[in-house]
């Protein structure tokens, strides 16, 4: 089985917000970068099936040259390839133009399965794994906790999150899937796997390799424009509501109706 | 509470390279998320985690530094910062880690048979099997030479009797290294004695306020008769032992900084967040020299450390400067660790903070494999030329 996971490096989930002096940005520079975690579920699924079925596990991430470092963490976790998509053109991306990349890559790979992270947890968007499977003509199932591949490994049933329980839904392959936390616990990366990681193969592609035209990707193509970025604002203090027990929790519940309007 | 960044002033990370720093953080994450959260309960319990020991044979840990039978083949600087994580989760943990590969797999590694390379190193590589070292005794500890526990040839096979003491994991072990004198060949030998070999008990040692998630027992030999196979053949007699110990004292002055980093970050969050007088304690100052005595120390010490792992790779490294590493660090680790305990006050002693664990735990790691006084007489006979031991 062939397995195509679409990765993206992300800030550590730890790491102090803070914005550019401009407003037009965040200021990552002391900041940490890690796999984007649901991302992590992907290639540990991937690598699980590759365990079951055999095959190859490639690994493709968008990003500049910093990106190459999540894609050895990927090789030591065990996939076989990276493909790595940098080039200046592609800074500023939306996720439709980040998704059109990737697409444009995909197209060069061969692949019985696309495993995505449901959404990066940077931007948050969840936008990219439907838009590739858009671009791709292919089936998609998203935010899957649960994804149990048939015996000849061309179909799955996945059961997907949603509201207040959860969907059950067959696919047949080539597919693609978007993983959502609970799917699996990803392992961490032996030491052999970091070792081996260099003399696996890493390849980078740049716009032309793509045949992608510079001028119709980046930050002067995106659909969606960034006008501006602010902190929310500070929480103003608590308040304490003093006196007896009862009289107080009286007095809570109508404030909470009366000013905060919840219930 | 937010997952431990360690402490680099110095930029340290910059002399490490994109894998070795991949090895120390995957370490760090493994240490954070399943060692952290469960080892306060197994030092109060006096058990060691078990459950963690196929998980670290899964990441490769044992043996990480040797070549062949599954193991990662890595470097000593790399080797020595995964025995950094490891300490700052717990000394016990390294040293579980130090004796399973410094002191049993380097030895079968360096000194064994192929067929005794063969048998235990893919196991011990995984985790599957557990190894032990039995060097001290009871009446002999900075003195191995003076060691009782003999070994008698008798036709194709060894007689062995003694008794040794303090020995890590041997209640635990499928194998125990014993060292034993040779009367007839006027020379001591290393022997693999695994775990139910008639005449072998290993009774566990108790009431330790020391290294208490880490298993210590006694080794009883009496009458244990070993096949000739079951000795350690290319060992060069003691000096044998004693290229083990520097193996674990090499980890042991890396895993110094590990325990030292998680004291000066507790005690680093602890002056920030508690307020005294209306005002955080760190905002004292003799709780800032405190601190910056701490991390001039642990700077220092990083460095100390991250010269010796590279002398040791390019084959310059003397056990002189291995024991100055092993006193300096584990001296100053010691010290932090006391410091960070006053620093909490009586939130010091519970076990909701590391640091009495951890300052605990040092008081036995300053004592192994050479204690401070033992390795200041290794210097000062490499200074001077003149041994001061007897």
């Amino acid at each position: 089985m062939k397995i195509v996971v679409c990765m993206k490096q992300v800030p550590d989930s730890e790491t102090q917000i803070k914005l550019a002096p401009d407003g037009g940005g965040v200021d990552l520079h002391d900041a940490q970068f890690v796999v984007n975690p649901y991302d992590e579920f992907a290639l540990e699924e991937a690598l699980r099936l590759k365990e079951r079925f055999g095959g190859e596990v490639t690994v493709v991430t968008m990003g500049g040259d910093k990106a190459k470092e999540a894609l050895r963490t990927c090789l030591a976790m065990g996939a076989d390839r990276g493909v790595h998509l940098n080039d200046p053109a592609f800074a500023g991306c939306d996720s439709l133009g980040t998704a059109g990349v990737l697409a444009a890559a995909l197209r060069k790979l061969e692949y019985d399965l696309i495993l995505c992270g449901k959404q990066a947890i940077d931007d948050d968007c969840m936008h990219v794994g439907p838009q590739l499977a858009e671009l791709l003509d292919l089936p998609q199932v998203c935010v899957v906790n649960k994804l149990s591949v048939a015996e000849d490994g061309t179909s799955a049933v996945a059961h997907r999150q949603i509201e207040g329980g959860s969907e059950v839904v067959s696919v047949t392959f080539p597919a693609v899937i978007t993983c959502q936390k609970g799917l699996n616990e990803p392992r961490y990366p032996s030491l052999k796997g970091i070792m081996g990681a260099k003399k696996k193969p890493l390849d980078e592609w740049r716009a032309g390799e793509l045949g992608i035209d510079p001028a119709s990707v980046g930050a002067g193509a995106a659909a969606v424009q960034i006008r501006q970025f602010f902190p929310p604002p500070p929480r103003s203090a608590g308040r304490k509501i003093e006196g007896d027990p009862a009289h107080a929790a009286k007095e809570l519940v109508r404030l909470l109706r009366e000013e905060a309007k919840v219930v | 509470m937010a997952s431990f960044k360690g402490v680099d002033f110095y930029n340290v990370s910059d002399l490490f390279s994109e894998e070795e720093l991949m090895i120390r953080d995957t370490v760090r994450e493994f240490v954070e998320k399943e060692v952290v959260p469960i080892i306060d309960a197994h030092a109060q319990a006096q058990t060691f985690p078990m459950g963690l020991i196929p998980k670290i044979g899964e990441l490769g840990l044992f043996g990480a530094h040797l070549q062949g039978y599954g193991c990662a083949g890595l470097n000593n600087v790399a080797y020595g910062l995964i025995m950094q994580e490891l300490e700052r989760g717990d000394s016990g943990l390294r040293s579980f880690c130090s004796v399973q590969g410094g002191l049993v797999m380097y030895p079968i590694h360096t000194f064994g048979s192929d067929e005794q390379k063969e048998r235990w190193l893919p196991k011990m590589t995984a985790g599957e099997a557990i190894g032990a070292f039995g060097l001290t005794e009871p009446d002999f500890g900075s003195n191995p030479a003076g060691m009782l526990t003999k070994a008698v040839r008798d036709r194709d096979d060894y007689i062995l009797n003694g008794t040794k003491m303090w020995i890590t994991n041997a209640s635990i072990a499928d194998v125990t290294l014993v060292w034993a004198r040779i009367d007839e060949e006027n020379s001591y030998g290393g022997f693999l004695v695994e775990k139910g070999t008639k005449g072998f008990s290993t009774p566990q040692m108790k009431g330790k306020w020391s290294l208490r998630a880490s298993i210590t027992s006694e080794l009883v030999l009496e009458d244990v008769r070993l096949p000739a196979g079951a000795r350690l053949p290319k060992t060069p007699g003691l000096r044998g032992a004693f290229m083990c110990l520097n193996q674990a004292r090499y980890g042991i002055a890396w895993g110094a900084v590990g325990a030292a980093m998680s004291c000066y970050e507790t005690a680093v969050n602890y002056a920030k967040s508690r307020i005294q007088f209306d005002r955080p304690i760190a905002s004292f100052q003799l709780v800032q020299r405190k601190l910056a005595h701490m991390l001039i120390e642990i700077t220092k010490a990083q460095l100390v450390c991250w010269r010796l792992g590279r002398l040791k790779d390019e084959g310059k490294l003397r056990h002189q400067q291995i024991s100055l590493a092993k006193m300096n660090n584990v001296q100053m680790a010691l010290d932090i660790a006391r410091n960070a305990r006053d620093l909490l006050g009586a939130n010091g002693i519970l076990d909701e903070y590391p640091v009495m664990r951890h300052m605990c735990n040092l008081e036995s790691v300053n004592t192994y494999e050479g204690t401070y006084d033992m390795h200041t007489l290794i210097l000062g006979q490499d200074i001077t030329g003149i041994p001061a031991f007897t």
